[in-house]
Order: C-alpha cells, then structure tokens, then sequence
C-alpha cells in the first residue's frame, strides 16, 4: 500500500476512524513466521487462544490458517501447539 | 469610553486577563513565582466571577496531563507555571504540541535548580524551546496582560493549533505593579471568540483516537505536519496582531526596534532588560551616542527575517542571554541570533553576554558597559571574546 504523505493526513496522528485497527498491517514487523502442518492440527485451537494479535483464521471451529497481513511472528502459537505442528519460518 | 487602567503585577496582569478570557478549564499547581496568578484566579472563581472549571492537581505533571485532556474533550483550557515545574511537564509539554492542542500558558520565568533559586533568568523557558510551544516573552505587565489575550487567538487558529507560552519575569516583571490599560470583558470576549475544538473526544458521532503508536512509518510525517503549523504561525502572526490593534492601539510585532534605524551599535535582548536598556539608550542619545536596541518578543517562530532586517546595518551587536547552554560557545538567543545573520554578505560584530542568572540584578550601568564594549568594539574591529559573563564576581 502506498503510503500518504504530510498533506494527506489528519493532523497530530489522530486516527478519525472508529474501529479500523485492522486497516494497520503489522505483519511487516515480522522476521519468523508461523507454518501448520494441516495433516497433524487436531484444531484444539488453543493457538487461537493465545494468538495475542487475533492473526489464528477460523472457519467453522476449525483452525484454517494465519492472517500474515497482522501476524507480527512473536511465535507464541508454535510454543503452545500441543501437537507441535507449527514451526517458525523466515519470512 | 476610556480605558481602565489598573494597578496590577504581572502575575495579576495575567490573572486579569485569564478572568476575562474565562477559560472553561484551568489546571494548575501552585510554584513561586507564578503562585500569584493562580491565587488570584482562584479567588475569581470563589467569587462565582468565572464560571471555570478549577482542577487542583497535585503536580505540574499532571496538570498539564489535565490540560491535554480538557483540550482534546473541547474545553478551551489554560495553566501556568514557573522553573521546577515547568521541568516537570516536560513530557506532556511535547505532547501537548504534538497533538496540536492550542493551550496558553503564563510562564513567569525562573533559574532552575540546583542550586534552588526562586528568582529570574530564562533557563525554565529556553530548555524548553525546542518543545514545539510557541514563545512570546513580555517586558512588562501591560504586555503580559495583552500577549495572554493574543495569544488565546494565535493558539487556537485553525492553521496553527499550537499551544503557547507567555513569558514574564520572575519578581522583576511578576511582582512589580504597574499601571495597566485594560479592555472591556466583552471586548475581550468578542476578539477571542468561542472555542470550537474540531476533534472532539467526547463528540461521539466522530469517534476518535487521540495519541496512538506512530511509529517509522508515519511519526515523522506527523512532525513535518508541525514544523509547517509553525511556519503558519509566522505567516499568520502579524494578520492576527492587526485584529487586535485597534483594540489596543499598539503593535506588538515578532520584535520591537528602539532607537535602532540610525544606530551604529545595539544590545539584543528579552523581556524586562529591554526596559533598562531602553533607560540606557536614551541617556547615550542624549550624548550623541547613536546606540538602539533590538527586543525580541517572539522566539518561536523565530523571527530570523526580521531581525536579518532589523540588525543588517549595525556595526556591532550583542546579544544578551539570561541562560547558560553550557556549550563554551555562548547562550541560546545567541547562537540563533548569529545563525541568522550568516544570510549576510556584510554582517555586524558579535558578542554574547551571559547575565542576570538566578536573579542577579542587571543594572543601568552594567547595560552601559556593554555599549561602551560595542563601541570598542567596533574601533579594535572585533570582540575581545566571544562570550562574556556580565555582573559575575
């Protein structure tokens, strides 16, 4: 996304938008991030517990994925994997 | 119908016309020597004459915490301090400018401990020059009284929304009564107009954040942001001075020329030396002498053109520092003084005098010393060091 300058924004950092944390990807913080082995997640979602950022993506109680665009790679999912099958990648 | 003129300190000057601006809220911890003002406004407001909502804090930290809040609900808002505790709102000091909140405050200026010291010099305020406050130092009551009213204007234009400080000094200014012209209230009222706080916090159908993480991405756009609200704030000074002219039938300039156009040599200066040195000037006239005197009201925005103007024909200046940087290479109006006339194909002599610190009394003759110094000089053609400690054992 191409960022705006000086002109283009509301002064002093006000955020005039309710409710649009999301539209602030933080995924670019990262340098590890998560990766599932589908074939040995039992969906106990306990990482979706823990996921500090809401970056776990569930679709009918089942752990289908990470939000990249959010997921900030702290890896807190992969250390509470009680199957460990998520590993920490670069990236 | 004739102007009222008063009796009144400079504290009481800047109660006065806090009383007739009636801010909706005043937070504020009491500090000598601005004690005085917010004693008198207290009193104001147990009299029922204001109807301001008074926060007694329990330090100037949170005062001025208190302020950033009131400011950003919507509430037109001010405090004042003095040294200690304006060193102790440091941190909100920036903050209230970087959220752009127009908040005006009476600085009466005091030296910085340690040691402690009640008294006078500049070191409070000049610390606190890069914080991104508008400065406006007063020589005396009748400018304190008038530059807390302009300034209500200056702060909460629209271009601008930068909060203020207005500079007296401590005792000599702040305890010293003076006769004072004041304005009618509705005079007042009515040159100031209502406060409409655009981003509201409690507007609740325009939601809004105030102060979130700005981190590479955006901080430094957000300080491009304030470096143009103060470059607007040099543009639109002097339209808003010409409003409030005719209501006062004085000129208050980014700075005041006296006696300068035909001088030869000339003190710069702030605040109530301009006052002495004046004194000092007429009795050099007096003896052929073609000295002047340049005050600098404003030193945010610095008024670097003005003075390029004011100071391009002198054959030598000196620039007098109630503060020490403690830089070995003179005080703060110094050093930005210089740096401005650099734009100069010709420039003056310079030198730098260090005075007054913790109170020190400068007097008629150790300002006529220091013409007597420019006068020699511009005959040996250049200063004998570059900064000088004037009235120091």
């Amino acid at each position: 996304m191409k960022k705006k300058g000086w002109k283009e924004i509301p002064i002093a950092g006000l955020i005039t938008e309710a409710g649009s944390a999301a539209k602030y990807k933080t995924g670019d913080w990262r340098t590890f991030k998560p990766v599932r082995d589908e074939d040995k997640c039992i969906h106990c979602l306990i990482c979706w517990i823990y996921c500090p950022d809401s970056s776990i993506l569930v679709k009918d109680e089942k752990m289908v994925g990470f939000d990249y665009e959010h997921c900030k790679g702290c890896g807190i999912c992969a250390s509470v994997c009680p199957k460990k099958c998520i590993k920490m990648e670069k990236g | 119908m004739a102007k009222k003129i008063l009796a009144l300190t400079g504290d009481q000057a800047a109660a006065f016309a806090m009383k007739q601006i009636e801010p909706d809220v005043l937070a504020a911890y009491p500090i000598t020597p601005q004690t005085e003002i917010v004693m008198n406004y207290s009193q104001y407001a147990a009299d029922g004459l204001v109807r301001t909502e008074m926060i007694p804090v329990e330090s100037e930290h949170s005062a001025m915490s208190a302020c950033v809040g009131a400011v950003a609900a919507g509430a037109r808002t001010m405090t004042a301090t003095s040294s200690q505790g304006l060193a102790l709102m440091w941190e909100i000091l920036y903050i209230a400018s970087s959220l752009r909140l127009p908040i005006v405050m009476p600085v009466v200026n005091r030296a910085l401990s340690g040691n402690i010291n009640i008294h006078c010099d500049h070191s409070d305020t000049m610390g606190a020059r890069d914080s991104g406050w508008i400065q406006v130092y007063c020589e005396n009551p009748q400018e304190v009284y008038e530059s807390i009213i302009l300034a209500i204007k200056i702060a909460e234009d629209k271009e601008i929304l930068l909060p203020v400080m207005v500079c007296q000094d401590g005792f000599i200014t702040s305890h010293g009564v003076e006769g004072v012209e004041t304005l009618e209230d509705d005079k007042v009222k009515e040159f100031i107009g209502e406060y409409k706080q655009e981003f509201s916090l409690l507007n609740v159908d325009k939601p809004l954040t105030y102060g979130p993480l700005d981190l590479q991405d955006y901080y430094f756009e957000h300080k491009r942001q304030q470096a143009e609200a103060m470059a607007n704030a040099k543009k639109k000074i002097p339209g808003i001075i010409s409003k409030f002219e005719p209501l006062t039938n004085k000129r208050y300039d980014f700075i005041e020329k006296y006696r300068l156009d035909d001088a030869e040599v000339g003190i710069l200066a702030l605040s109530s030396t301009c006052g002495t040195t004046k004194v000092v000037v007429d009795e050099l006239r007096k003896e052929g002498k073609k000295v002047g005197l340049l005050k600098l009201r404003f030193l945010r925005p610095f008024p670097a053109e003005e003075i390029i103007q004011a100071l391009s024909k002198l054959k030598a200046v000196a620039v007098l520092d109630r503060s020490e940087s403690f830089a070995d290479h003179g005080g703060p109006v110094f050093n930005e003084v210089r740096s401005a006339l650099y734009e100069l194909n010709k420039k003056p002599l310079m030198t730098n005098y260090i005075y007054g610190l913790g109170g020190r009394d400068v007097g008629l003759s150790q300002i006529k010393s220091v013409f007597e110094d420019l006068f020699k000089i511009v005959e040996k053609g250049g200063p004998k060091s570059l900064v000088n400690y004037l009235g120091v054992r």
